[in-house]
């Protein structure tokens, strides 16, 4: 070969962990890049739970019920907090569509690169996203008067687990992406998602304000899990709230087995499906 | 390596899918540092060879290497060693140009200060510099081919592998991109291109495999495939389209087969035989007999057209086999 190919390109130096680490910042950098040049997507993903907010805690607050002592404020910041991570699903699921479409993947596999790099860097991206939407609408629920009444490192705990679950939907968004190849189909199941998940919840209203054979669905419904978890650690949670069944009981352990579980499958899945649509 | 070693080996290469299959058994042979044409009509399996010998399908029957390595069991050896620019260009719509680059010489671990290096030294080559910092999404289609080229060349890979490279460019951006694969192979590249377009293969490759339903049909340089195809063509347009039916008679009986017409273009042609400029004048006294009035009267020497017709007898049924 050329003489200049040793000359100008240095050897792959640094462990092989390093390595991948650097894989992925450059690719999540891309999306940073993205989001500066096209801002659409932090829109929508601030829009939706703001709208919510201003819709369920301002023009209906007065004919919403909640059992208990607590404000409605209060009570509706958690279920506001998670539509940030079911928002994230549908963008997500296209951008990685979109790539795959494109070619763009194929040119990153035909590097010696791991695949993994590719969908993860994605999701640091996704999940900066998340973070700042979650700042926007936590600022936004501060000024129509929520509070947390646990101090500064439970209502930080809470957050970490709102992170946890944005973070955790993202991989649900990969999943869809590379097993759906219909832009269209996907945007119609991220909104699906959106809707399914968060009125089939104690979201807005307290579980047991459902019809009894919907009960237990929302119960075990992983975003009342989570919703529960952050008004416990936010002190925002009236008795009853979340159901009476094993998850309303212990709403952090419920939250952390389905969140891992949830994880592990989406991350196979997505492997799998990224590999086969590269291959196709 | 050696300028006489083999870049490019694929040994009885098959791809099954579920319902069809898209390949039954290519063999190819490309020697390091020259440029072999991949010929063949949509849908008959020259991506899907490509995307095998790029590491990204896997075969279902065969083995190949590519620069020295095996695509299925040494495929991060392989990637190494490759480029590839796929039908589509692969670039970034919202990225600028150089971020393009800069990315993936990233990834190549060309480090931060050296993929900026690489990023201003590739666009100056690939005259994209005026360009650079705009977004992608503002480039014309062969500035796109142009960078998408410029990030298949980063990591100075041993063989390229190009599909369909200026499908749907203007002739001049065409051009352009022909004197960039040409300066590749100058600077010792092998190339696998395929192409649809037979003046393409016929200006850049060494050699040319002309693949139809997943087989390699015919394999040669450009030379030998006309060779092939044989003698000459005598091509007479005529003057009104009534006198076709004269042309037509006074051509058949030259050569050995009979006369094509293309109405459109009110020509008749037809391959001579070996006596080539008796049957000219033959033609010539015949047309003047019947008073048949000419636009043109010409001896074409077959093109890849030709050998392409000939081979997948497209528009030519009755004749092969």
């Amino acid at each position: 070969m050329t003489a200049t190919a040793t000359t100008t390109r240095p050897a792959r130096s640094g462990g092989a962990l390093t390595g991948h680490l650097g894989d992925t910042l450059a690719l999540a950098g891309r999306h940073l890049t993205h989001l500066r040049r096209s801002p659409g997507r932090l829109i929508l993903v601030t829009m939706n739970p703001l709208v919510m907010l201003i819709a369920v805690g301002y023009l209906f607050r007065n004919s919403m019920q909640v059992p208990g002592h607590v404000a409605y404020e209060d009570f509706i910041m958690a279920g506001i907090a998670i539509q940030v991570g079911l928002t994230s699903v549908g963008p997500t699921a296209i951008g990685v569509a979109l790539d795959l479409r494109h070619g763009l993947v194929d040119r990153f596999r035909s590097l010696p690169i791991s695949p993994a790099s590719v969908l993860v860097g994605r999701t640091l991206s996704d999940l900066f996203v998340g973070a700042v939407s979650l700042t926007a609408v936590s600022l936004a629920g501060l000024a129509v008067g929520w509070r947390p009444h646990e101090g500064a490192l439970r209502t930080a705990a809470g957050f970490a687990v709102l992170l946890a679950f944005v973070y955790v939907m993202l991989w649900v968004g990969i999943l869809l992406g590379t097993t759906q190849k219909n832009v269209e189909a996907i945007d119609g199941t991220g909104a699906l998602v959106l809707v399914v998940f968060s009125f089939l919840s104690n979201a807005y209203v307290s579980v047991g304000g459902l019809p009894g054979w919907l009960r237990p669905v929302a119960e075990w419904n992983p975003v009342t899990s989570v919703i529960t978890t952050c008004r416990r650690l936010w002190g925002n949670d009236p008795a009853g709230a979340a159901g009476t069944g094993f998850p309303a009981q212990h709403p952090g352990t419920v939250t952390a087995i389905t969140l891992t579980a949830l994880l592990v499958v989406a991350v196979l899945g997505s492997v799998r499906g990224f590999r086969r649509a590269v291959g196709r | 390596m050696s300028s006489s070693d083999i870049a490019i080996l694929a040994e009885g290469l098959g791809k099954t899918y579920r319902s069809h299959t898209a390949l039954h058994g290519i063999d190819l042979s490309v020697p390091a540092g020259t440029v072999l044409g991949v010929l063949g009509p949509n849908g008959a399996g020259k991506t899907t060879t490509v995307r095998i010998l790029a590491t990204l399908v896997q075969p279902s029957a065969g083995r190949a290497t590519v620069a020295g390595h095996d695509v299925v069991r040494d495929s991060r050896e392989v990637r190494r060693r490759i480029g590839l620019a796929g039908q589509y260009a692969a670039v970034d719509e919202l990225l600028t140009g150089r971020e393009n680059i800069v990315l993936l010489a990233r990834l190549l671990r060309f480090g931060r200060r050296g993929a900026a290096r690489r990023a201003t030294e590739l666009l100056e080559r690939f005259e994209l510099t005026e360009a650079a910092d705009r977004p992608v999404g503002t480039y014309s289609g062969g500035m796109r081919r142009r960078l998408d080229l410029a990030t298949c060349v980063i990591g100075e890979p041993e063989v390229l592998f190009l599909d369909e490279p200026t499908t749907g460019l203007d002739p001049t951006s065409r051009a352009v991109l022909w004197d960039i694969v040409r300066d590749l192979v100058a600077g010792g590249v092998t190339i696998l291109l395929t192409t649809q377009y037979l003046e393409e293969a016929d200006e850049l490759a060494d050699r040319i495999a002309v693949i139809d339903a997943g087989r390699v049909i015919a394999e040669g340089t450009p030379q030998s495939l006309k060779r092939q195809v044989g003698s000459e063509f005598l091509e007479v347009t005529v003057a009104r389209p009534e006198n076709l039916g004269d042309a037509v008679a006074a051509l058949s009986g030259l050569g050995g087969r009979p006369p094509a017409v293309d109405e459109g273009a009110r020509r008749v042609s037809v391959q001579l035989g070996p006596d080539g400029l008796d049957e000219v004048a033959r033609a010539a006294l015949a047309l003047r007999e019947k008073g048949v009035p000419l636009a043109d009267f010409e001896l074409r020497r077959p093109t890849l057209d030709d050998v392409f017709f000939d081979l997948t007898g497209t528009g030519r049924k009755e004749e092969t086999q």
